[in-house]
């Protein structure tokens, strides 16, 4: 038998269908390669493979009766930031401690209702704050792809750098993450493979660790667009648990997923061309239109002038709603618990020794632009620029359908090579975090390789609720780039 | 926007984390850096604008004001660093 790792979620589905392998011997083979390379890349901070196995076997004997879900037997790994009923969940904070949740997050639970199995939790930055991954309580995860010539361990990106790695290195066929500002695009684009975050809504967010409520998002990981679509297809429901969730049918994503952008608008926007890109980049993205031009797309100059305000006014708001989020973690209820000689110091020792370096940065900033006489000056005004933004995207799409851009300024970096300075490392999401702070669903799909050697993603974004047209034309762009090269596997034992 | 040590100790203690005098020491470059990175908003004329309140336009659902869930104690102690029965621990606050 060929190595069924390889495979992507839609040929595993044909092959389970046709009986050609077991739904057993899926998750055999992933349990195997987690075993012989998560050492190297410490993807999975929790590997559950008798929880797997168990999961398989249910899924041949649902296959046997004939009662497939869409996603039966498909094995796939979960961002460690999803509440798993009974599987422990830390968001990769020490804060969290041994936490086992006691009950499942709505996104999860969806999958699992399709016939999906859990093959582990995956590494991310902790509470998802970060851009390589590095701020993980169980070190950082590393890429499988290297550059030319050189042994340098470099960062899959973050904060769903585990989901990113495990899917690239086919520990999994597809993997749940979360983004917040460029956590599944980014890192998808790092390591050569396609992220989408949806529409604000479309995925419940019960029972995800809450970084900042009104950007959080779940999202798929995955091989091709098409496996995109699949996932989404069933992480994407209506909540009454959430009542941010938006109460609109899901469509069938896979649908009008061949037919085509001929005719479509695709806006490009000028103020993405930012000094100091990287020729590669730039090239890329000329490549992207060249290729959306030929399949027929009609290519358009758009302006979205308040681009460059975009990643300050996310470093007010996201802080600002972590702060408040994350003070439920005080050592009482659950999670680790330092003791002090009142309860102030032992709500102050828990913290500090529980929460890390990039966390406690971001809560006491958080706590700053919201105290007393600040909450103006700095929340408000952040959340009126947010209104800017939306609106230059309200303006663009009522010009183009789609906008196309890079996904990220640069290629991955080395592990250590950015972590000095925080202002640097957030440069990291300067084309990502416009969408969350718009709301709007965006789609990182790999295009091609840097002049090191290393992958490179083109970001699609589309109007609200738009996640059809979104995938359409990330289809194009997929076929339109060709397959791109597999790291050379160095990761194994 | 540079912040002192004094009040970078003063909202440490609003967010209930003890900082050691390195941290606060290397606190004060770090938060002042990204406040003074993000103090480029001020460029930006907000004064006709209303603050984003809700990304997808939609009325918030409300729910029958009905018990919908609970009884379920025992689920919500399970990880409590410290319970006596069904309340959770903590180091005495009154005297």
């Amino acid at each position: 038998m060929s190595d069924l790792t390889k495979l992507t979620i839609t040929e595993a589905r044909d092959g389970l269908a046709a009986k050609e392998f077991s739904a057993k011997e899926l998750a055999d083979s992933h349990i195997r390669a987690i075993d012989a390379g998560n050492e190297a890349l410490n993807a999975y901070i929790l590997p559950t493979p008798e929880k797997a196995l168990a999961m398989a076997e249910a899924s041949d004997q649902r296959i046997a009766r004939g009662e497939s879900g869409p996603l039966e037997g498909i094995p796939l790994g979960i961002k460690d930031l999803f509440c798993t009923k009974g599987v422990r969940t830390t968001a990769c904070s020490q804060i969290l401690d041994d936490f086992k949740p006691t009950y499942e997050s709505t996104v999860t639970q969806n999958i699992w209702d399709a016939g999906a199995v859990l093959l582990g939790k995956l590494n991310n930055d902790e509470f998802a704050m970060g851009s390589s991954n590095e701020s993980s309580a169980f070190g950082c995860c590393v890429n499988p792809w290297r550059r030319n010539g050189d042994e340098t361990n470099l960062v899959p990106g973050g904060s769903s750098g585990g989901s990113a790695s495990a899917v690239a290195a086919n520990l999994c066929l597809g993997a749940v993450g979360t983004d917040t500002g460029g956590s599944i695009r980014q890192p998808a684009a790092f390591t050569g493979i396609v992220g989408l975050k949806p529409t604000y809504g479309r995925c419940s967010r019960w029972g995800i660790v809450a970084f900042a409520s009104s950007l959080d998002q779940a999202g798929p990981l995955a091989k091709t667009v098409e496996d995109a679509a699949l996932l989404l297809q069933v992480m994407a429901s209506h909540d009454p648990k959430d009542t941010t969730s938006i109460d609109t049918p899901v469509p069938d994503y896979r649908k009008g997923l061949r037919n085509g952008i001929k005719g479509l608008k695709i806006g490009i926007p000028e103020e993405y061309r930012v000094d100091g890109m990287p020729e590669d980049i730039e090239d890329l993205w000329r490549k992207g239109i060249d290729w959306m031009k030929a399949a027929g797309a009609e290519i358009q100059e758009v302006s979205l002038p308040h681009t460059k305000y975009a990643l300050p006014a996310y470093y007010i708001v996201a802080p600002a709603e972590a702060s408040s989020n994350l003070a439920r973690y005080d050592g009482v209820r659950y999670g680790q618990r330092i003791p002090g000689d009142d309860l102030l110091e032992m709500y102050e020792n828990s913290r500090a020794e529980g929460f890390g370096a990039e966390v406690k940065r971001r809560i006491l900033i958080g706590t700053y632009v919201l105290s007393a006489g600040y909450y103006d000056a700095y929340y408000q005004k952040a959340q009126k620029i947010r209104t800017l933004i939306k609106n230059d995207f309200t303006d663009a799409f009522e010009k183009v359908d789609l906008l196309l851009t890079p996904t990220t300024p640069a290629p991955a970096f080395g592990i250590g090579e950015v972590s000095g300075d925080p202002v640097q490392m957030y440069l990291n999401d300067v084309f990502t975090v416009t969408v969350n702070m718009a709301g709007l669903p965006g789609l990182s799909v790999p295009a091609g390789l840097s002049s090191e050697g290393t992958p490179l993603g083109l970001q699609l974004i589309a109007k609200p609720l738009d996640e059809e047209t979104l995938l359409q034309a990330g289809y194009a762009l997929e076929e339109a780039a060709g397959p791109l090269p597999v790291p050379e596997n160095w990761w194994n034992k | 926007m540079k912040v002192d040590e004094a009040t970078v100790r003063h909202i440490a203690r609003l967010a209930r984390i003890k900082v050691t005098d390195e941290e606060a020491k290397n606190l004060e470059t770090e938060l002042s850096a990204i406040l003074t990175w993000v103090e480029q908003l001020g460029e930006v004329d907000t004064r006709n604008v209303a603050p984003l309140t809700s990304v997808v336009q939609m009325s918030m659902k409300k729910r029958e004001d009905q018990v919908s869930d609970g009884d379920c104690a025992d689920d919500i102690i399970a990880n409590a660093p410290e319970v006596a029965d069904h309340f959770f621990v903590v180091p005495k606050v009154v005297e």
